[in-house]
């Protein structure tokens, strides 16, 4: 690692401040992060740890939304959203492991918006909202390519507000060595219709397969999507699947997780 | 470099360190606490597992000022106070839980955490929850059975005896 300057602000306002230099970079839970700085493919001037915020973390219930923290753990998810959103829960028992869990966080894996990171899914899928210190963004809106979003430079998430959906779950094809979704498959269904994400599977990072989304908003079971396609064209291909690989795995895991959300 | 002050294994401790020192080598060099291993450096492999404010963490993928005021507990820690060894690390010894012994601190803190959260766990939860712990040696089957037997549960044969 190149060296750097570390601060633990206590108060977003701190944080802000901290941010505003040229070179500062926010640090969330590390867990991706660290082992980037270790590879010197990141060489920022200050890092600004979130950890300590004040009020950034922590899951509620506000009316028909699920509100989490922007440095809320995997960990702290999986336990307390288990009986409000089980299927998120479920997502967030399952990213890495344990002692993964115990450090990352929802803000963090969202703003490296990594193209196989699982809550990506779950948030497009849910339609949630992405608050920062200075706005509020649309999941449709968010993520803008591999490893992009519409973040600006210092911009922080504070919270993300799901919608909770009438039935949801996420199922994930491991890529045993990372334990990253080789593809992954996150599906809400609403009053108003079906949302399908996919993540790990298009060069473009996560995205919506609206296909399914009207077929299975006409009816809600794994054969709805039987008679669809997905073309390779755009996926990521590498030594663990090959384009026509992921391709075919959409159309399974989506199935998989209306299985599982029915 | 700032100063670092924590708990380790209920001793105050305090040190100067850089941004980028990272906890496992905070507890390595000036602690001298040498039995948390530095494996893969990617935190992959697990080696480096301690616990902080009593939960499991990989200490090679968090930067010691992390750890400020934080209760540390290492495999030093996991003794009884006479010196001889904790369960877990009876139950491993008993069951030949290790070979090389690289990853044995690692899968004692995780198997620690594991059993305060769930003190009597099947073999599938034990296999699970080690998914971050990587062996080389042992195959795991006399892990999962070293944990099993720390639970106070019966050990069962399990395949490939």
């Amino acid at each position: 690692m190149y060296a750097f300057e570390l601060e633990r602000p206590k108060t977003l306002d701190a944080a802000k401040a901290a941010l505003a230099g040229d070179e500062a970079q926010a640090l969330g839970g590390g867990q991706t992060l660290i082992p980037t700085l270790k590879a010197r493919l990141a060489s920022p001037a200050k890092l600004v740890s979130l950890a300590a915020v004040e009020g950034m973390s922590g899951v509620k219930a506000e009316g028909d939304q699920l509100v989490i923290g922007g440095a809320t753990t995997h960990a702290i998810v999986a336990a307390e959203a288990a009986l409000t959103y089980p299927g998120l829960a479920d997502l967030a028992s399952h990213i890495g492991d344990p002692a993964v869990r115990n450090r990352g966080t929802i803000g963090g894996s969202l703003a490296n918006n990594d193209p196989s990171a699982c809550y990506p899914a779950a948030v497009l899928a849910s339609g949630a909202t992405i608050v920062t210190d200075r706005r509020q963004i649309a999941a449709d809106a968010f993520f803008d390519g591999m490893f992009t979003t519409v973040l600006d430079e210092g911009e922080i998430i504070t919270e993300v507000r799901f919608p909770v959906p009438q039935a949801g779950a996420y199922a994930k094809f491991v890529q045993p060595a990372s334990r990253f979704a080789l593809t992954g498959v996150f599906v809400a269904r609403f009053s108003e219709g079906v949302r399908v994400a996919v993540t790990g599977a298009s060069e473009e990072g996560v995205f919506r397969w609206t296909e399914a989304e009207t077929a299975l908003s006409g009816n809600f079971a794994p054969e709805a999507v039987d008679g669809l396609s997905v073309s390779p064209d755009g996926m990521i291909g590498d030594l663990h699947g090959t384009p026509a690989y992921r391709a075919n795995l959409v159309k399974v895991m989506t199935k998989r997780a209306v299985a599982a959300a029915s | 470099m700032s100063n670092v002050t924590m708990k380790v294994n209920g001793k105050p401790v305090s040190g100067d360190v850089e941004g980028r020192t990272l906890l496992v080598d905070f507890l390595r060099g000036p602690l001298g606490l040498t039995g948390t291993h530095v494996g893969c450096d990617t935190s992959q492999c697990g080696a480096c597992v301690v616990h902080v404010n009593g939960e499991a963490v990989k200490a090679c993928a968090m930067f010691a000022l992390e750890a400020e005021g934080a209760e540390v507990r290492t495999i030093e820690g996991m003794a009884e106070a006479d010196g001889s060894l904790g369960t877990i690390q009876a139950a491993f010894q008993e069951h030949h839980g290790l070979q090389c012994g690289f990853c044995t601190p690692g899968m004692v803190m995780s198997a620690a955490a594991l059993l305060k959260d769930n003190p009597k766990p099947s073999e599938a939860e034990i296999r699970e929850y080690l998914e971050g712990n990587i062996c080389r040696c042992t195959g795991y089957h006399n892990i999962v059975k070293a944990i099993l037997a720390a639970s106070g549960q019966d050990v069962p044969a399990i395949a490939a005896e």
